[in-house]
């Protein structure tokens, strides 16, 4: 119908939530845009924020290994005693059907908010080297921010302080190294979580592939 | 803080006949299927994705049930094996005498997610019928909703940690029981659920019903 329509698209910003259109103004560093309907952050740029999520993801990957692999947590009662890995825990639900849960488990835990920062890597780095993006940065933007919701490691800690309660009048648990490797990862990924603005992103991919 | 436009009169994107990218924001023309940029696929409102709520919200509802009635943890110790369910075992630690921790797992387990299928059944008619509650008070729902949703997967990782930590040869053992299968189940369908409603969809009926009267 109106294929030639004057409405100038790159001057315009849509809030995903409301579906409120403003015209584009972009927001001056350590500034935000906020959509005026339903107040959801629309546009958050901070200066030199690439390179500081790519360390913070580097050290995220390095203590997810670290946390992977380390005792986590040990108990011990009686003169016996149990250390765990954060994989022991994850695949506790071992026997029958409730393998699938272990999967699940391993997969919130430890692979999403693995997989979700290795593409944060791989998509940032050339974006911040000023040079064409990756083979299929945009896909694998699109898979990070789909995973967001499913990357659970907070919630995991969470879980170890309520166990620990329920345990501690059991028997005596310590914390092994894991345990603050992981305790320090949550903090990071929150802070990754909250540097990383998506529309800047986008905006880089897009300006990098067009031209 | 900078807004991104003047406060009067907002209009929303299909009105001016554009549609926006759900994933990446990129603004096309309406009628657009796929985003250019990304390569997600576009709908300026998504009117099935309320059968997808409903659907996924009544999975999630069925896997409740059973996450109530099997028990949650087998534990075993040297005298006696006690299978408790979620709320079984919360009225034991009451017993015991830990009420904090009891009350955070019933709020988590019991008073969040039965929350959860409130507010999304909630929302989901109120995009059809007119609601007295206000769309921002509905947004704020919403987005409670998508964040809280997640944190109810605590229950699975207590039930992990303790059952993988708490293996003493015969003195102790707690192992998972068949519960959470099912309440890890409950969670990830309501969290489709809360993913698949369209939530531009509360601002629409402002819009489309301005100046009717509400029939409360």
């Amino acid at each position: 119908m109106d294929q030639s329509s004057p409405i100038p698209l790159d001057k315009l910003i849509v809030c995903t939530h409301c579906d409120a259109v403003f015209t584009l103004e972009r927001p001056q560093v350590g500034q935000r845009a906020i959509c005026a309907r339903c107040g959801t952050v629309l546009i958050t740029p901070r200066r030199k924020a690439g390179l500081q999520i790519i360390a913070v993801s580097f050290a995220i990957t390095i203590l997810i290994i670290a946390a992977t692999v380390f005792p986590f947590l040990s108990i011990s009662a009686a003169g016996t005693t149990n250390s765990v890995s954060i994989l022991d825990a994850a695949l506790a639900f071992s026997d029958g059907p409730l393998v699938a849960l272990a999967l699940t488990t391993a997969a919130l835990i430890i692979f999403v908010p693995l997989a979700r920062v290795l593409l944060t890597i791989y998509v940032l780095v050339p974006i911040v080297l000023d040079r064409p993006p990756a083979r299929g940065s945009t896909q694998a933007f699109r898979l990070a921010e789909a995973l967001r919701p499913w990357s659970m490691a907070e919630i995991f800690v969470l879980g170890c302080a309520v166990a620990l309660i329920k345990i501690s009048d059991l028997a005596d648990v310590a914390f092994g190294p894991a345990f603050w490797m992981f305790s320090g990862l949550v903090v990071l990924v929150v802070v990754q979580d909250n540097f990383l603005c998506r529309w800047s992103v986008w905006k880089s991919l897009d300006k990098t592939q067009t031209s | 803080m900078e807004v991104a436009g003047q406060n009067t009169n907002i209009i929303s994107a299909r009105d001016l006949g554009v549609v926006a990218c759900m994933r990446c924001t990129q603004v096309w023309p309406a009628g657009t299927q796929a985003c250019g940029r990304c390569g997600s696929a576009i709908v300026s409102r998504d009117h099935k994705s309320l059968q997808r709520v409903w659907a996924l919200w009544l999975v999630g509802l069925m896997c409740y049930v059973p996450a109530n009635m099997y028990p949650m943890l087998q534990t075993r110790t040297l005298l006696s094996v006690q299978e408790d369910t979620i709320v079984g075992g919360a009225v034991e630690l009451i017993h015991h005498g830990a009420v904090g921790i009891a009350l955070i797992i019933l709020i988590a387990s019991v008073v969040i997610p039965l929350g959860k299928f409130m507010a999304i059944a909630f929302l989901a008619i109120s995009v059809k019928r007119p609601s007295s509650v206000s769309n921002h008070h509905r947004q704020m729902l919403y987005e409670v909703v998508e964040y809280i949703g997640r944190w109810s997967m605590i229950d699975i990782f207590v039930v992990a940690i303790m059952s993988s930590l708490v293996q003493l040869n015969t003195l102790a053992a707690v192992n998972p029981g068949r519960a959470s299968l099912f309440f890890a189940l409950s969670v990830i369908f309501t969290m489709l659920s809360a993913q698949a409603f369209d939530s531009r969809m509360i601002w629409d009926v402002r819009t489309r019903q301005e100046g009717a009267p509400l029939d409360e």
